[in-house]
């Protein structure tokens, strides 16, 4: 379970959130909007530890993530705004390297699925830098198609660029990962309905 | 943990195969600068002699600080910093794997050439081999260092430059030893001390600098 409590974050010197705090629990799903500027993407890169918070703080399961380190990180997927491939190798040796890097040991058969359940199929072996925009977001979104999945999903404008298939696959994925007791939070400024049990909207610009 | 490392390794060496253009551009500039000078300074083999051990490292070193600048700042870019500062194991680890990579691409070419560069300047056989030896301890170093200066300049506009005057002063003791074991060997001397004195930089730069860049890489990514 994820809890936040009273969490604050400065960029310079503007305030951009203050006393934020809700929790997440298995398969619970929070939706983080607010406008351009608002603070979204600091928030879940604070979530995930890349930015220390000013005030507040982060437990993953009662203990703060500052203290559990490589166990929280061991837990979570972030994508963020940037996908995070390198432009020289193909989507299929981005997905490899990044599934063994945190520890996800995946054959090639698996890596090669994910890609196509992506709609990359006939495109795994091109290098990165040949992809249109939409098909980078989906060769970075195709490690969510990895199993076992990490339990916490922060995802940053996850559906940016992709079209409405992709969205629909995408939407499919985040609910089954949500049914099974998986938890996402993410920001979009797209209106894409996911039915879930647990749904919880934060605005961070009230 | 091992997984990690080595991962971290095959990324970094198959991204410089992709792009060997980089690779070579560091290693022909060693080359071109160490031949220039027998060119310049004239043909006086008792001069070259003299000149080689400095000469040889300086370039060594302007070579390895040529392609530091590209250590992180592409991961940075392209957003994959992120992700391998996210890496569920500690961030030094993934620093030593980025180093390794990198001396294998920069560094250990220069120590695999530096033999028939040295041919050039008439080192005595002796002092080749010692140079050799010198490079293979000093250039990792030259990659652990630079690390450090290559993470708190990530995302700096003008970072070349800035590391350039971050890094050099802490590459001077590696030019010092360098270079002296081979004026020492080339004098008919042991040159064991310097070496060994070397080999100790080394440890104290493989235990030290990997968290210290690690340290400065969270920072830059705040």
């Amino acid at each position: 379970m994820l809890e936040v409590s009273g969490l604050g974050c400065l960029r310079g010197e503007r305030r951009l959130f203050v006393g934020v705090s809700f929790s997440l629990r298995p398969g619970g799903l929070i939706w983080i909007q607010g406008g351009n500027g608002s603070g979204k993407t600091t928030l879940l890169r604070t979530l995930c530890g890349l930015t220390l918070a000013m005030a507040g703080e982060v437990r993953w399961g009662g203990t703060s993530i500052q203290l559990l380190g490589e166990a929280y990180r061991r837990e979570l997927t972030y994508i963020g705004h940037a996908n995070g491939l390198k432009e020289d190798l193909s989507a299929q040796e981005n997905l490899l390297v990044a599934a063994h890097l945190v520890g996800q040991p995946v054959s090639r058969a698996e890596v090669a699925g994910a890609l196509q359940g992506s709609g990359l199929a006939g495109r795994e072996h091109l290098a990165v830098k040949f992809l249109s925009q939409g098909q980078r977001r989906r060769a970075a979104l195709a490690r969510l198609r990895l199993t076992p999945p990490r339990t916490l999903w922060l995802l940053d404008e996850p559906f940016n660029a992709l079209d409405t298939h992709a969205v629909a696959g995408m939407r499919k994925i985040m609910e089954n990962h949500l049914s099974q007791g998986g938890m996402i939070a993410l920001t979009t400024h797209q209106d894409v309905a996911i039915h879930a049990a647990d749904v919880q909207t934060l605005r961070l610009d009230a | 943990m091992m997984q990690t490392l080595r991962y971290v390794v095959f990324r970094d060496v198959l991204l410089a195969i992709r792009r060997r253009a980089d690779v070579a551009t560091t290693l022909f500039f060693f080359v071109i600068v160490a031949s220039l000078f027998p060119l310049g300074v004239g043909p006086d083999p008792k001069l070259l002699r003299t000149m080689a051990p400095g000469i040889l490292w300086v370039a060594a070193l302007l070579a390895s600080m040529l392609s530091l600048g590209r250590l992180f700042a592409e991961d940075y870019a392209d957003g994959s910093l992120e992700q391998l500062v996210l890496v569920p194991e500690p961030l030094a680890l993934v620093v030593i794997g980025k180093v390794v990579a990198h001396w294998l691409v920069s560094g250990l070419p220069l120590v695999l050439i530096s033999p028939v560069i040295a041919l050039q300047f008439d080192l005595p056989r002796d002092a080749i081999v010692t140079l050799l030896l010198a490079l293979l301890l000093g250039t990792p170093l030259l990659s652990l260092i630079g690390a450090i200066g290559a993470a708190l300049t990530v995302g700096v506009r003008g970072g070349g430059v800035l590391i350039s005057l971050l890094v050099l002063p802490l590459y001077v003791p590696v030019l010092i030893f360098g270079a002296g074991a081979v004026d020492a060997s080339a004098m008919g001397m042991d040159a064991s001390g310097h070496l060994s004195i070397l080999g100790a930089l080394l440890l104290l730069g493989l235990g030290l600098a990997p968290w210290a860049t690690a340290a400065a890489l969270r920072i830059s990514l705040e």
